[in-house]
């Protein structure tokens, strides 16, 4: 009896240790599944989905604060991607928060720009270059077409063009009728 | 050389017999090449990126002259273009080049003058055995020759491996209805072509190959073993052998993977290439070129074209120089347009649907058949029949494939290997209820690719915002950092000043202290008339009285 209680105690302490040290020594910094969420979104940094940002946008699904259709430049593959990892059922975009769009970017006029600088203030990503009453240029290849720079303009020379990648794209037709949202009609 | 011919041993899985339609343009033996008045030369003519464009607007172009090479690295996927008559350029411009992509390219305009002069360093190679590999290599590279069986993989990067190669395979199956221009040009110019194999198996260091041909082509079977035996083996230490292998007509024969199977009875794995397994594939038509540059020092500039189809009243192969319109070389075959008709690029079952014939030849382009367009079927609900996948030659289930592209589960659909097929279309071909679905799969391969593509520019934008958001807090912390730094250097600097700033200070705060606490005392002596006794008291009210009255006096006088 008393040797069984022993070594039972000593087991659980010998185990208690081994979890104690796995538990400090494997630490996960952060939530694993709001990197898993950040991944899966377009990273614009736009702000439409009401966050500040992507990962801010990401911790939120991830506490089950937010929904999984407030991105629309991810559009409905992130979406799909989403549901397909949190278990959840997809759902239409919500239309609160935009509309999906072909893929964008932005332009400077520079005949117009008076270099102020705020629109790079305003670019998540660094994609515009310029500096204080120089000419300011847009990174086409870094711009994510977020449009964060375009209400801080003063001037308003920052146009919206497609983006160059998306005139490459090698696109195939959909040889069917978008299916997901709507009913079958076979 | 003695030649050998044999059946083949293996077959591949699933493939269709079709109707051959191979007669309509074997009537006539290869007409020459007509030199059109204006060349468009796209600088795009094969896989890969374009080449570089060396000449400029008015510049005077010699036939063969080199207009567009290499401008990287030697291993980069890309081909050099030369002018396929003389003339000059007048035009460098975006157009639209034939192909499943619908991609447009820069294309160099010819102006030609009619001469058609040859450049003068257009030579013959001297010797051409005596060449090492890489010289071969480098001759073939600047002949500009891609694949010449329409997916136009540049040669050269082809010919010498980094892995030994055991195996050439030759495909002159050509198992696509109505094309024939591989069949003819094997009748007019067996010799040449088994010469361009010699060159491509001394070029690759290995001395057998086999030349894999669709029993459907008799005349040209014999032309080749013909040409095998009369042509002696070349001056090197090895002895070649070439073997003719017969193979059923059954298409897609002329796929590289089933080709290979059918020959050799080796599969490739899922994402692998032949050449992991010593393989090295080349088109008969390729060989003829590789001949060409060699022993003539000719580059790619003409090709082989079958034209035919409906409403063509003269099908037939025709030299074709690269660049020349679709709809001029329509016309010199006495095409009479009609109104539902389609020009496709290559053959009905792979070919490239063009939306119209005003477009250039291009390396790759084996045949423009003119179809006409059938009744548009809408299709029906799929009845799970499964004969997609009896006919499959790679193997796969074109069904399951077609149901994840539908729900788009692009994840389901790559584990069912949806990069393994080929696009075909044997499964189109048998489906009962007329579902296209090559279709799906290019939509599904395009939507993977994009969604790649999405996926490597969200990271990079990712890892811009986090270093962005890095930078901000660093400055912010530097900021601080040098303020309370400053502070202190300030402080330091006018110490004295500073004592005698809080001697002042102090100084002020204690009269305040003063002020604040004589103003208590002074209230307190106000309010002695706190506890007073009776008598007090009644002093003070007679005093009160007393000053009242004095006043009341004082106020009536």
């Amino acid at each position: 009896m008393l040797t069984a209680i022993i070594a039972l105690s000593l087991l659980a302490i010998a185990f208690g240790l081994l979890l104690g040290f796995a538990a400090v020594r494997y630490k996960v910094k952060s939530n694993p599944v709001v990197d898993q969420i950040d991944a899966l979104l377009p990273q614009t940094q736009c702000g439409q989905c009401t966050y500040p940002g992507c990962r801010p946008y990401a911790e939120a699904i991830a506490k089950e604060e937010a929904d999984i259709n407030q991105c629309p430049p991810g559009g409905e593959a992130t979406i799909l991607a989403l549901a397909d990892l949190l278990g959840k059922d997809p759902k239409p975009l919500n239309e609160k928060n935009g509309a999906h769009a072909e893929k964008t970017v932005v332009y400077i006029d520079e005949k117009v720009c008076i270099g102020c600088t705020l629109c790079i203030q305003a670019c998540p990503v660094d994609a515009i270059l310029g500096a204080a009453k120089q000419m300011h240029t847009v990174i086409a290849s870094e711009c994510t077409g977020c449009d964060l720079c375009i209400p801080p303009c003063p001037v308003d020379c920052i146009h919206v063009i497609p983006a160059v990648e998306e005139k490459d794209k090698v696109s195939v037709k959909v040889p069917f009728a978008p299916l997901l949202f709507t009913e079958p009609n076979a | 050389m003695k030649a050998i011919i044999e059946q083949a041993k293996h077959h591949f899985h699933g493939g269709l017999s079709l109707d051959g339609h191979k007669q309509l343009s074997m009537q006539h033996a290869i007409s020459a090449a007509l030199i059109p008045d204006t060349l468009t030369v796209p600088l795009l003519q094969h896989i890969g990126r374009p080449a570089t464009a060396i000449v400029k607007i008015g510049e005077q172009v010699l036939k063969g002259q080199c207009i567009a090479c290499i401008k990287d690295d030697k291993n980069t996927v890309t081909a050099a273009m030369h002018a396929p008559s003389s003339g000059k350029v007048v035009a460098i411009e975006h157009c639209a080049i034939p192909g499943m992509l619908k991609q447009s390219v820069d294309c160099i305009m010819i102006q030609t003058d009619g001469e058609d002069r040859w450049h003068p360093e257009i030579q013959p190679i001297a010797e051409p055995f005596n060449l090492t590999r890489d010289d071969l290599k480098q001759a073939i590279l600047e002949a500009g020759i891609v694949g010449m069986g329409g997916a136009g993989f540049p040669t050269h990067l082809k010919l010498v491996q980094e892995k030994p190669v055991e195996t050439l395979i030759i495909n002159a199956a050509e198992c696509e209805p109505y094309i024939t221009c591989d069949a003819q040009l094997i009748q007019e110019q067996a010799e040449k072509i088994i010469k361009g194999i010699q060159f491509i198996l001394h070029a690759l260091n290995i001395n057998h190959c086999f030349i894999g041909i669709e029993n459907n082509k008799p005349d040209a079977i014999q032309a080749l073993r013909q040409a095998i035996e009369s042509i002696e083996q070349p001056p090197t230490k090895q002895q070649c052998f070439i073997k003719i292998v017969q193979l059923p007509t059954r298409y897609p024969a002329g796929g590289e993977k089933q080709l290979i199977q059918a020959i050799t009875g080796k599969q490739i794995p899922i994402n692998k290439l032949p050449r992991d397994l010593g393989i090295i594939g080349h088109n008969i038509a390729t060989t003829f070129a590789v001949a060409n540059a060699i022993l003539e020092g000719k580059p790619l500039i003409e090709r082989v074209v079958t034209i035919t189809g409906d409403n063509i009243a003269q099908p037939q192969n025709k030299w074709v120089m690269l660049g020349t319109n679709m709809q001029q070389l329509l016309d010199t075959c006495g095409y009479q347009k009609k109104s539902n008709d389609e020009v496709i690029m290559g053959g009905p079952m792979m070919g490239a649907h063009l939306d119209s014939a005003d477009y250039p030849v291009i390396k790759t382009t084996n045949c423009v058949l003119v179809k006409t367009k059938p009744i548009q079927t809408t299709s029906l609900p799929c009845i799970r029949c499964g004969e997609c996948a009896r006919v499959c030659p790679a193997n796969l289930l074109p069904q399951q494939l077609y149901w994840f592209v539908r729900s788009k589960d692009f994840d389901r659909v790559q584990d069912y290997q949806i990069f393994s097929c080929i696009e075909c279309g044997c499964c189109d071909y048998v489906c009962p209820s007329h579902i296209p679905l090559v279709q799906f799969y290019r939509y599904a391969k395009s939507e993977i690719w994009n969604q790649e593509a999405d996926k490597e520019k969200s990271d990079h934008a990712r890892q811009r915002h986090e270093f962005r958001q890095l930078r901000i807090e660093r400055k912010k912390k530097e900021d601080a950092e040098r303020k309370a730094k400053k502070k202190a250097m300030l402080n330091k600097k006018q110490g004295i000043d500073t004592s005698a700033e809080d001697a002042k200070k102090s100084a002020i705060e204690a009269a305040l202290k003063r002020v604040k606490s004589r103003q208590t005392e002074q209230s307190a002596v106000a309010k002695n008339t706190d506890n007073l006794t009776e008598q007090q008291q009644q002093k003070i009210a007679e005093v009160e009285q007393r000053r009242k009255n004095k006043t009341r006096q004082n106020n009536n006088e």
